[in-house]
């Protein structure tokens, strides 16, 4: 060693002093005092000593920040893991195709020359050996790509047209039969509406993805909500022990918390606070059951340079997809004993799939999502409840299987016996008829009047027409005049309230702007009068992260709305159709859908399932996922839209009618997922709200930004509805978009 | 107009740079003050797109209803109308008077209002320059395009109908353009400014002086 190498390692301490120094920010530690004034000392003394003795010294040294790397990781608090994650020489998804695949391809384009750079597309493949033979097994590699602090990868915050292409590469490996590894490095995406529109997009792969037929195996760095849901769907969900999976950034939660406006400060306490409360590291989402396996990292998380950990993921992500596969495969006895009890078994599994195991990995991939988040809401029914429950469900399921299934199969053969029978009966009916009829009629009192001369000569009866108003507004029942918000622009007049919110429905008599109902007024306008039959009640929002103060927040919902959770399950006709409805209330936490909220949604998909109904989901307002439930909210994305997707395979109409204000993750998944798309008019809808969208991008965007014609205009949705012609839209919607078919055999 | 006719109406501007707004009752009501000291600056609409109110200066309830009455532009206010607290007033009624400075931009619209003769749309559609000023404008600027009454100068475009229209000011060089050719103008938006030959060189003059000398102050 010459004194020119030395010079490099201290260069290279002092690059892993100041890489602890960024990872605990302001905090004071007396470890890296110690290692501050440890290398100073050396800096100042090594050119006074010998080599041999610099060179001892630099070996205790470096000793000395290997022990207390190792004693500061076990201190990591989840926001430092945040910093982790977010530091320029964290690893990236480079990094991981040149240390982990064997080749590979960057395709849809390269570094700054791609349509969105954000988001990194490889075909790559992983050569095996095993016995004497070489395989290679290709992969499709998709993820975000962060970079070094490359300032057009736009920190891994993928624009929708970004999250496009990675799902028109998903079917690519689909098509060709190859697995997926997707790598999901992103801090959430970027919230902008130009098509095809970040929730729409975001919608349309978690669609896509829960019915691909090849493995997937996601690996997570950084999953930040919406961004990472887009390409997070998968079989096995790995994760990097230094990671963090969570619906909001510390600082947002921290934000929203702390009331704090836009130009507000947000103390570090309160950040790192929110950080522990949202249960956002590895470990707790091991817990939690939202992923299936920790990969370890080195001390302080992984970087470039740390072949070996490469080498882990490396063995990892095979090994995984190897247990997809063979999960779903015919002969996987010992291979998945091997797989099960060896470190690195040296076994081959060949990666394309059958016909029948692609069916099972699907069914299988449904299943798993469905099973989780159970614990993250409160269910109080009885066993007799329960009870209950299941056998309507079975008696449901034969009726099903009768009427859907055997009839539907046999349908000419009954009808064809039914004709002839009919036939048969009726000849022989109406030659009995007619020799009755002509003696009774010879008889003078009982000669039958004619029905049709009786209906001439006499008045009609009145036919009773459905009540108007049988709900009426407690805006309805105030004294007041409204101003309307479009006053100044189009010169409306202001109104009295009980005329607005009474006859006029809430709609402005001179501009036709309308001002938000309560949902309860649509429950009696839309639906026919009685036949509301709310079922999942008992299903209750909880508080499963211990969020603190968010139980009293909770309860004091719980008391204002009448309801346990902000989404409302029933049973119910619309002029005579029967359909399964879901809405979501503003009135209970903005309608933000948490644990509870899934699980009655998916629930209520179910049963318009079993009952072949058409499936509706109002949604008054919903300000996104629950963000105090963590990620136990924000798996409701995937598992809510595999449900709607099983639903849709299975024939299923899904209508979707957005009124007042809908955002975020809920749009980004299940709602946005519908073919069928409908909006209030003056509603807004879209991914996040103007000032997310102003502190993530930087831009101001125009007012009506969200409006649901500008949402129209996008294509996002289909159409717009005057609240008073809702019924008759969406009777209209029924016979058109579900054909009569659906729901009358 | 002269260049010393120009200076002069500076000069009225620089005497007196404010633009006096008289905040009225909108309709008939209640009044009830926010704002209730004279000198209390305000300010206008505020964003990108003017999404954000300006100051809150006072409400009018009308049958229950308190409407909010916002500043409209930047200032300070000057005078408040003696009209006590809670008071009924009919629509019209003027409630404060807000004093603005005028901004740079501001006078230099003044000034060129007063000194252009402005070219407007006449009717809905799509204008463009007839080829020969066109070519003008891209080599040489519009400073340097000279018009003469009933020459022909536009072209408009309706529906895939083509129309000339003949310019009917006075002989003069055009100023400024404030329109983008192609693009569908509404009727009555101005298309450009023509100003005398003569007066052109006094125009810019004043209009770089009011550049580098106006300041602008913000109250508020």
């Amino acid at each position: 060693m010459i004194l020119l190498d030395v010079e490099k390692e201290v260069q290279i301490l002092q690059e892993r002093l100041d890489y602890i120094k960024d990872i605990f920010a302001h905090k004071e530690n007396e470890n890296i005092v110690l290692l501050q004034t440890k290398l100073n000392d050396f800096v100042n003394s090594y050119k006074q000593l010998s080599l041999s003795e610099s060179k001892q010294k630099l070996k205790s040294l470096k000793e000395l920040f290997t022990f207390l790397e190792n004693k500061l990781d076990r201190r990591l608090t989840p926001m430092d893991k945040v910093r982790i994650v977010r530091h320029p020489q964290r690893i990236c998804l480079k990094d991981i195709l040149e240390n982990v695949y064997d080749n590979y391809t960057e395709i849809g384009g390269q570094d700054e020359y791609s349509i969105d750079p954000a988001m990194l597309i490889a075909r790559a493949y992983i050569t095996r050996k095993v016995g004497n033979k070489i395989y290679h097994q290709p992969v499709m590699v998709i993820g975000q790509e962060k970079g070094h602090g490359e300032e057009f990868r736009n920190g891994g915050s993928v624009k929708p047209w970004g999250n496009a292409k990675a799902l028109q590469y998903m079917k690519v490996a689909e098509r060709e039969n190859i697995p997926i590894h997707t790598y999901v490095f992103t801090p959430g995406a970027y919230p902008i509406e130009d098509y095809p529109g970040a929730a729409q997009q975001i919608a349309r792969n978690l669609y896509e993805m829960a019915g691909l037929k090849v493995p997937i195996i996601a690996v997570f760095s950084e999953g930040g909500s919406g961004g990472a849901e887009a390409i997070a769907l998968a079989d096995t969900r790995l994760m990097l022990s230094h990671g963090y999976y969570s619906v909001i950034s510390p600082e947002g939660a921290a934000a929203i918390e702390g009331k704090i406006k836009a130009k507000g400060k947000i103390t570090p306490e309160l950040v790192e606070k929110c950080a522990a409360q949202l249960k956002i590291t590895a470990d707790d989402n091991l817990i939690m059951g939202y992923i299936d396996k920790i990969i370890k990292e080195p001390p302080l998380g992984a970087r470039p340079e740390h072949y070996d950990f490469f080498k882990v993921l490396r063995n990892e992500v095979i090994r995984a997809t190897d247990e997809v596969v063979l999960r779903v495969r015919g002969i996987n006895l010992f291979r998945s004993l091997a797989l099960r009890k060896l470190n690195s078994p040296n076994i081959y599994v060949r990666w394309s799939l059958t016909a029948k195991a692609k069916a099972r990995l699907v069914e299988e991939r449904y299943a798993k999502f469905r099973q989780m988040s159970k614990h993250a809401y409160i269910d109080n029914s009885s066993w007799i409840d329960r009870l209950k429950e299941k056998s309507e469900e079975a008696l449901w399921g034969i009726y099903s299987l009768l009427r859907y299934d055997f009839f539907k199969r046999n349908k000419q053969k009954i009808v064809h016996l039914w004709e002839d029978l009919k036939g048969e009966s009726l000849a022989v009916i109406d030659r009995l008829q007619r020799k009755v009829s002509f003696w009774v009629c010879k008889i003078p009192l009982c000669k039958k009047y004619n029905q049709k001369t009786c209906e001439l000569v006499s008045l009609s009866k009145w036919q009773e027409k459905e009540p108007k108003n049988r709900y009426i507004s407690p805006q309805a029942r105030v004294d007041r005049a409204v101003s309307c918000p479009n006053a100044e622009k189009e010169g409306c007049l202001d109104q009295w309230a009980p005329d607005l919110f009474g006859d006029m429905a809430g709609v402005c008599a001179y501009c036709g702007h309308h001002f938000p109902m309560e949902h309860e007024w649509y429950l009696h306008h839309v639906f026919d009068p009685g036949s509301i039959k709310e079922f999942n009640a008992h299903i209750e929002a909880g508080n499963p992260l211990d969020f603190e103060g968010f139980s009293h927040k909770l309860e004091k919902a719980k008391q204002l709305s009448g309801h346990k959770s902000a989404c409302l399950t029933f049973e119910a006709s619309v002029k005579g159709i029967e359909v399964v409805v879901a809405v979501l209330m503003a009135k209970f936490r903005g309608g933000t859908v948490g644990a509870a909220e899934g699980e009655k949604f998916i629930r209520a998909v179910e049963k318009a399932n079993l009952k072949h109904r058409p499936f509706i989901a109002y949604v008054h307002g919903t300000a996104g996922i629950r963000i105090q439930e963590g990620t136990n909210g924000v798996i409701q994305m995937p598992r809510c839209t595999m449900t709607i997707r099983n639903y849709l395979e299975k024939g299923g109409l899904y209508i979707v009618v957005y009124d007042t204000n809908s955002y975020a993750g809920p749009v980004a998944s299940f709602l946005g997922c519908s073919p069928y798309q409908f909006a209030i008019r003056s509603s807004n809808l879209g991914f996040a709200g103007p000032g997310v969208i102003r502190e993530t991008t930087g831009i101001e965007i125009p007012p009506n930004y969200h409006k649901a014609y500008n949402a129209l205009s996008r294509g996002h949705i289909q159409g717009v509805w005057d609240r008073r012609f809702m019924r008759d839209n969406l009777y209209q919607a029924l016979l058109t978009m579900g054909e009569r078919k659906l729901y009358s055999y | 107009m002269k260049q010393r006719n120009i200076s002069e109406f500076l000069d009225k501007i620089k005497e007196n740079p404010y633009k006096e707004i008289v905040v009225k009752a909108p309709h008939c009501g209640y009044v009830e003050f926010v704002v209730t000291q004279k000198g209390v600056p305000v300010s206008g609409p505020e964003g990108k797109y003017k999404e954000k109110p300006g100051t809150l200066l006072a409400y009018i309830v009308r049958e229950n209803n308190k409407k909010p009455i916002f500043a409209l532009e930047n200032g300070a206010i000057s005078e408040i109308f003696p009209l006590k607290n809670k008071e009924f007033v009919q629509a019209g009624t003027p409630l404060l008077k807000i004093r603005h400075y005028l901004t740079k931009q501001e006078v230099i619209d003044l000034i060129l209002q007063k000194t252009l003769y402005l070219v407007k749309a006449q009717e809905k559609g799509k204008y463009y320059f007839v080829p020969e000023i066109d070519k003008k404008i891209g080599t040489k600027g519009c400073q340097s395009v000279l018009l003469r009454p009933g020459e022909e100068i536009l072209i408009l475009n309706v529906m895939k109908r083509e129309k000339y229209i003949s310019y009917e000011g006075p002989k003069g060089l055009i100023y400024a353009i404030y329109f983008k050719q192609g693009q569908t103008l509404d009727c009555g938006d101005i298309l450009f400014g023509v100003c005398p030959q003569e007066d052109l060189e006094s125009i810019k003059e004043v209009i770089v002086k009011v550049q580098s000398e106006w300041e602008e102050v913000r109250i508020g």
